[in-house]
């Protein structure tokens, strides 16, 4: 998929989450979502722009990173 | 003529609780208070003669022929317009009695001509029957010259000055049948609400007419055929039983496959073939009421375009070649194996059709989980109502619509917002309409002016006309007000909700920028008037909330869902009859598709397919190992296949090309698939890009269950044999074992019978109390095991209902310089989405071609006249429609409908889409509009090639007079 949307899509579920909540909660709730409602192919790809890309906002990048974590973690248990 | 399988019990039903014991011909009876005395009678087996009763109508009391007698009471009252009490003697039969019957049917007769043989209604005439019933064999006036000169002279004016009215492609008029007994003008009135027929004249010159004595045609009529199915003699029947000229054989009762009404239809059949489609009067979700698509427009079941053999081709530039179904899906599922071997399991998937049965959904779901062995399923609904899904499972706990359809009639006050309930959901917007003619009111949220702000005997007390994109804003200024002005039902709240996000919903939304007079510049709405539509919203004893895919198809659809349920949460409107939350959802089975499993995250019943539990139910019962990670989403295969990662579709009855939004970027990622196998009863804009094509059965074709909009499953039952010889579900069943995993189900009600064993919501679903109920709501199960009428009674399915914080967030797509205007879409009554049905059927004469709206400000601006051609541009792409020079749109914002593939509105639609679920923002696009002189070339080709180019009203009208 175009990174470029990926991006787009992770922002807005970022965003939504983020209203009126803390980071780390919002980053959580962002990070769940994407776990939940994404193909594991799409996570890997956002994983691969990596949690420093620009274009992510600061939640985002919080819950990229934790996705990244989480699938690492998952190599090593599987 | 109601359905030849109907028993009349002349006036409708009561709902009292009360019991009154009455005695009819010395029989004792107890019914409830408020029945009249021909229903009683009806009820203890005695049918009294009528001519102008109907127990779909009120009791009118015209013709005098159903005289009774009743003890302790002078003269002879009608039965029709006399209610039971308590203790009441009733005779339905005397000599006096008959006496005075046959006279009233005499001077009917004499009023009719008596050539029955050859009529229409030859063998199901109430008249006829009632000439039978009393010996009237012919006209007594004119035979014994009791006929006076007055009589005489104006039954032949009268005759001579009528004609038929042959103008409706599917009824017609004949005056000289009518009996004047108004049934038609009240059916139209109280069953349909359109309010187009009058009596006019008096005595035995009174005669029935169309609005202004038009020509139907030309008439308010919206051709729903309730008057038809009133209409006791052929004054008014359908031109399909006139062709067949003689009586049906028999009647089927099935579900209609249009919208997500979900209207219950007789199929009345002759020599294998309709005649004609009878709405079921004892349908739970139409009440015997019917639109002009489900009562007349089947035709396209039977249209020469329909597909009788599988079709093959190696590349999608060469000719087709029809082969065996044998090779067709051996072919297909070699394609597939082959795919997988060379891209990897994940590189095919498929979508599921929101318009075959629950039982073919399920079937085919179940093949891409077990056989291609990925979660790559996904449905139409992706791109309607998967917000819906979301968000009602978010806050309350379930996926679905909270009410029956007849729930309305207990609403104080309904908002609709974002449907057009006329024209999408026809009998739904009847029963509205019933309740606000009975005094209920109305707050219509939509950008557009839809005809249920203003109709006969009908206005809206709010309409709240915002722009496109500010759904959200509109809503949290409706919650500020509820929150800031005392109105929220604190006991209820606090008994049923999460205290924790209330409380924090509670202070977000009191936020003054949340304000009506805040947000007023960004919706458009007056200030005022939100606070006068959330007072009355929330001081309703009933508030109900009606909303269709003007509130899913944004950026931010979730969010408004979610919004809704705030709403409905803060006021106490749900858990009863008359409130609710309840999605006007699209096709006919788009409820059913998504609870069969469609979603590529969840299994059948809504469970995520990460819930081991659940997985391992389902891998018990199929047998095979299932992934515990979501598949692709419509838009992420198509992603996928251009990235050259995904190669391979299985697609049931879904046109993605025509029905997708970014039309150009579907049909790339269509064109760069190695294999697409369609399965469609048509030729349709997705299969130019097929390597397979399947035919695939009509509604008429089949068994198996519709679930609508109310979670109601209805059964569909087959009419006639499969025209390319296989169900869709016996299909998928080949393709499946083709693959090499089995499946050997003998009948759908086998299928029905696996999903009640693995889907806790489905437990109690089978297809005897199917039959024996008519239809069920699910959840049915234990602790409900006759179904769900309303959801949410005492405690949300998750227990306590969650607020959450909704804040607007404007769409990417804006307006500027270069696209100064704002695109919106919909759907007109007489077609139906993509158009593949309706185009095939006679309701073209309506609308032959989707035009632009425009207001009359901004088409001067531009020099632009009604009727000119006019080029619609935005980012994603150009197509050119005549415009429609309106002030039913607001300025700045333009409207059109997408039933015409050559009408390109997805050409020109964007790919933004939802946050949470990727429902594509049909409802908002950027465009400027210019004039030109003709539609661009490949719309021209469209327009040549198409199936049918009818002509216009005035020309039917003109031809068939
Ligand atoms: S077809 Fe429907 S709208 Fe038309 S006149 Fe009859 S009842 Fe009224
Ligand atoms: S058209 Fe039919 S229903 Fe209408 S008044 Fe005449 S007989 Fe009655
Ligand atoms: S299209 Fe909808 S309203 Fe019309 S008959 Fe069919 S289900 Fe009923
Ligand atoms: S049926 Fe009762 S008056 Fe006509």
């Amino acid at each position: 998929m175009h990174a470029e949307m990926l991006v787009r899509m992770v922002n807005q579920i970022a965003e939504f989450y983020g209203t009126g909540s803390a980071p780390d909660i919002a980053a959580n709730e962002t990070l769940s979502h994407l776990k939940r409602m994404w193909a594991p192919r799409m996570c890997k790809q956002i994983v691969e722009i990596g949690s420093d890309d620009p274009g992510l906002s600061p939640i985002s990048r919080v819950a990229v990173g934790l996705l990244a974590a989480a699938q690492a973690q998952k190599r090593v248990a599987g | 003529m109601y359905a030849i399988d109907h028993h009349d019990y002349g006036t409708p039903p009561s709902d009292s609780q009360v019991r009154v014991t009455v005695e009819i011909d010395g029989t004792p009876l107890e019914v409830p208070e408020g029945t009249s005395v021909m229903r009683a009678a009806a009820l203890a087996g005695t049918s009294i003669p009528k001519l102008c009763a109907t127990d779909s109508l009120k009791a009118f009391g015209s013709c005098r022929l159903c005289l009774v007698e009743i003890e302790g009471r002078r003269g002879y009252p009608a039965s029709c317009t006399t209610l039971v009490a308590d203790g009441m003697k009733i005779r339905t039969q005397s000599d006096k009695l008959a006496q005075l019957r046959r006279g009233v049917v005499e001077l009917y007769v004499s009023e009719h001509p008596l050539d029955c043989a050859g009529c229409p209604a030859d063998g199901h005439c109430e008249l006829q029957d009632m000439a039978k019933l009393h010996g009237v064999t012919e006209n007594v006036f004119a035979k014994d010259g009791r006929c006076s000169e007055r009589i005489t002279h104006e039954s032949k004016a009268r005759v001579q000055a009528l004609m038929t009215d042959n103008s409706n492609p599917y009824f017609s008029f004949d005056p000289a049948l009518c009996i004047a007994c108004s049934r038609c003008v009240r059916a139209c009135d109280e069953t349909q609400g359109t309010l187009a027929l009058t009596i006019s004249g008096r005595g035995l010159a009174s005669q029935v007419s169309a609005s202004a004595a038009e020509l139907f045609i030309d008439s308010e009529c919206v051709s729903c055929g309730a008057c038809v199915e009133a209409c006791p003699t052929a004054a008014l029947s359908e031109k399909s039983i006139a062709a067949l000229a003689r009586p049906a054989e028999k009647s089927v009762t099935t579900t209609c496959a249009y919208c997500g009404v979900g209207c219950s239809l007789k199929a009345e059949v002759i020599d294998g073939q309709v005649s004609r489609m009878v709405p079921n009067r004892d349908g739970h979700a139409n009440n015997g009421h019917a639109c002009v698509k489900g009562r007349f427009a089947y035709g396209y079941a039977t249209h020469p375009d329909r597909i009788k053999a599988p079709m093959i081709r190696a590349k999608i530039t060469d000719p087709w070649r029809e082969v065996s179904w044998d090779e067709a899906i051996q072919h297909s599922a070699n394609e597939f194996r082959r795919i997988q071997a060379k891209y990897g399991r994940d590189a095919v998937g498929g979508i599921t059709s929101s318009r075959c049965t629950n039982e073919e959904v399920y079937l085919v779901q179940k093949l891409i989980r077990a056989a291609f062995g990925n979660n790559n399923v996904d449905t139409c609904a992706r791109v309607c109502h998967s917000p819906t899904g979301f968000g009602l499972k978010q806050t309350l706990g379930e996926s679905a619509g909270t009410q029956t359809f007849m729930s309305v009639m207990k609403s104080d006050v309904a908002i609709v917002m974002g449907a057009n309930p006329t024209d999408g959901h026809p009998v739904f917007a009847s029963h509205l309409k019933r309740a606000l003619r009975a005094g209920a009111q109305l707050i219509v949220i939509d950008p557009r002016e839809i005809a249920l702000v203003r109709t006969p005997h009908i206005e809206a007390a709010y309409h709240l006309q915002l722009r496109p994109g500010t759904n959200v804003a509109i809503i949290s200024a409706l919650a500020h007000v509820i929150v800031t002005e005392g109105l929220v039902k604190e006991e209820y709240v606090s008994q049923r909700c999460e205290k924790e996000a209330f409380d924090k919903w509670r202070s977000w939304v009191a936020d003054p920028r949340h304000s009506p007079e805040a947000t007023e510049e960004v919706t458009g709405v007056p200030a005022a008037t939100v606070r006068g539509a959330a007072r009355l919203y929330a001081a309703a004893k009933n508030g109900s909330i009606y909303y269709g895919l003007g509130v899913t198809e944004h950026s931010q659809g979730s969010t408004t869902v979610l919004g809704i349920a705030n709403l409905a949460m803060a006021t106490g409107n749900l858990g009863r009859e008359g409130v609710g939350v309840n999605p006007l959802r699209g096709q006919n089975n788009v409820q059913g598709s998504c609870d069969m499993g469609s979603f590529p995250h969840e299994f059948p019943g809504y469970r995520h397919v990460s819930d081991d539990s659940t997985r391992h139910l389902f891998e018990g019962a199929w047998g095979v190992e299932l992934s515990d990670e979501p598949g692709l989403r419509i838009p992420n295969m198509f992603e996928a296949a251009l990235d050259g990662s995904f190669k391979g579709m299985y697609i049931q009855g879904e046109d993605l090309a025509q029905s997708d939004p970014n039309t150009l970027h579907v049909v790339a990622a269509l064109s760069a698939l190695e294999c697409v196998v369609v399965q469609d009863i048509f030729m349709c804009e997705t299969a130019k890009f097929a390597h397979v094509l399947l035919p695939g059965s009509s509604f008429l074709e089949k068994d198996g269950t519709f679930t609508n909009a109310e979670r109601r499953i209805s059964p569909v039952r087959k009419v006639m044999e499969p025209i390319a010889g296989l169900a869709d579900w016996e299909i998928t069943q080949r393709l499946s074992n083709a693959l090499g995993y089995p499946m050997n189900y003998q009948h759908p009600s086998e299928i029905m019978d696996e999903i009640a064993r693995l889907t806790p919501t489905f437990h109690g679903v089978t297809y005897e109390k199917l039959e024996q109920q008519g239809s069920i709501q699910w959840p049915c199960n234990a602790e409900a095991p006759e179904g769900t009428p309303t959801m949410h009674i005492g405690s949300f399915v998750r227990g306590k209902g969650k607020f959450f914080v909704t804040e607007y967030v404007a769409t990417p797509e804006r307006v500027n310089g270069r696209f100064p205007l704002l695109l919106t879409t919909g759907r007109v009554l007489s077609q139906y989405n993509v158009g593949a049905q309706t185009r095939r059927t006679q309701n073209n004469v309506w609308h032959s071609e989707d035009t632009v709206e425009i207001h009359p400000h901004d088409a001067e601006v531009r020099g632009i006249a009604h009727g000119d051609w006019i080029g619609i541009v935005s980012r994603a792409g150009e197509t050119v429609l005549r415009a429609d020079v309106t002030d039913r749109v607001q300025p700045g914002v333009i409207y059109t409908t997408f039933h015409f593939p050559e009408s390109g509105a997805n050409v020109i639609t964007t790919d933004n889409s939802d946050w949470a679920t990727n429902c594509p923002e049909y409802k908002v696009t950027a465009v400027q509009v210019v004039k030109v002189s003709k539609p661009l070339d490949w719309q021209l080709r469209f327009r040549e090639n198409r199936e049918s180019r009818l002509p216009s009203r005035r020309e039917v009208a003109r031809e068939t007079l």
